[in-house]
């Protein structure tokens, strides 16, 4: 029983809270055209899923182009692997205005 | 259609077409057509195709482009070329540019485009395999037509800033326009308007005032754009502005919602919002800009 609750807890815990590098890692939800959490504060080497919940298509574009998701339509959703330190702004490129942030910070956890 | 025909129907950018229509709207041969009035033709305008979207807003969204092509295709007189003002596909994938560039292939008159944002989501190149020019290899270009001069302007090439020409697209225009007369009418094309018109929105161009300011010496000015799907009309001084509807679905007026994106409108009125446009120059007349829903 101990063991099964355990592995709930475990499965559950990727999306709320900082994890092992290794697992599926951090959510960043795109919802009424803002990313949410931002700015998001990871370790190297951490990876975030980012889900479009919204009726328009988006991207996640990083603003010094290292990384772009290309077109997210709905509920389609996009994984990425943080391997370097930095703060990394990115936007949606469908509608610039939406912007936010992941802070990735010095080594691997 | 064979492949060579439809090529060079979907290619065309304007530089060598004969004229066939008279101010009257009846056909003519292009040796009739030296007799003509300089300033005078008619087109149509259509934009915002979307062909890949699929949400309840309009689940069919070939289908309402395939009735918009017939509606054109109907018309009594057809019209000297049809404009596409961007936002051909909705996620700019390959099997989406197939799609809608085999639709409007159908139309009988011939074909202008031009991107929108939609169509170049990540990179340019899946439009440019689909709709490219190697006579404008960056889209902009211009052409003229019985006196009128046209100008297809690309204002979503910009990486971060959508509504943006850049610096080599200002300098063209600049150059472009300058060597035309003052009396000649001007007609502008491009996706996102190129004013101000919702920029909290994103509906505008940002560097869109260069070009507006270097249009201000011309007798008379019309500039159609797309993107917002709806119709609003606007003037200033000698330019006449006209965004068009969509062939997909409509978007909310300007600040009546917290954010852009598409609207449902009640079962059974869709096809009220949606349609094409048809404008009709004439010499010292203004554009006479209509638009005609699919209802």
């Amino acid at each position: 029983m101990n063991a099964l609750l355990l592995a709930a807890i475990v499965a559950i815990a990727p999306s709320a809270a900082p994890s092992p590098a290794a697992s599926p890692g951090y959510v960043v939800h795109i919802k009424d055209f803002k990313y949410a959490p931002t700015p998001l504060k990871i370790h190297v080497g951490e990876t975030v899923k980012f889900i479009n919940d919204d009726d328009e298509p988006h991207t996640v574009t990083a603003t010094d182009k290292s990384f772009d998701s290309e077109a997210l339509d709905t509920s389609g959703s996009w994984t990425h692997t943080f391997a370097k330190a930095g703060t990394y702004s990115y936007f949606c490129e469908l509608h610039p205005y939406m912007k936010a942030t992941v802070i990735v910070t010095g080594e691997s956890k | 259609m064979k492949r060579s025909d439809f090529l060079e129907h979907v290619s065309w950018t304007g530089a060598g077409i004969a004229w066939t229509l008279s101010a009257s709207g009846l056909m003519t041969s292009v040796a009739d057509a030296r007799g003509m009035k300089t300033g005078a033709l008619s087109f149509v305008q259509i934009s915002d195709s979307h062909i890949g979207f699929t949400r309840p807003e309009n689940p069919d969204v070939a289908g309402t482009l395939k009735k918009t092509i017939d509606d054109i295709n109907a018309l009594p007189v057809q019209p000297s070329f049809v404009v596409h003002t961007g936002d051909l596909t909705h996620l700019a994938k390959p099997e989406q540019f197939d799609t809608v560039k085999t639709m409007l292939a159908q139309l009988k008159a011939p074909l202008v485009v031009m991107p929108g944002e939609h169509d170049v989501i990540g990179s340019p190149d899946n439009y440019n395999a689909a709709f490219g020019s190697k006579d404008a290899p960056q889209g902009w270009h211009s052409f003229d037509m019985n006196g009128v001069h046209f100008v297809t302007l690309v204002n979503v090439f910009n990486f971060e800033i959508d509504g943006k020409l850049g610096q080599d697209q200002l300098d063209w225009v600049t150059k472009d326009l300058a060597a035309q007369k003052p009396s000649t009418p001007i007609v502008v094309f491009g996706h996102v308007p190129l004013y101000a018109l919702y920029p909290q929105w994103g509906w505008t161009t940002e560097d869109g005032a260069a070009v507006l300011a270097q249009l201000a010496r011309f007798d008379a000015v019309t500039v159609l754009n797309g993107h917002i799907h709806q119709i609003i009309q606007h003037t200033e001084g000698n330019i006449k502005f006209a965004t068009a509807a969509s062939t997909a679905y409509p978007q909310p007026a300007p600040g009546t919602a917290d954010k852009p994106g598409p609207l449902k409108v009640p079962d059974g009125q869709l096809l009220g919002v949606l349609g094409y446009r048809t404008v009709g120059l004439a010499p010292t007349a203004p554009a006479d800009v209509k638009d005609h829903s699919l209802a």
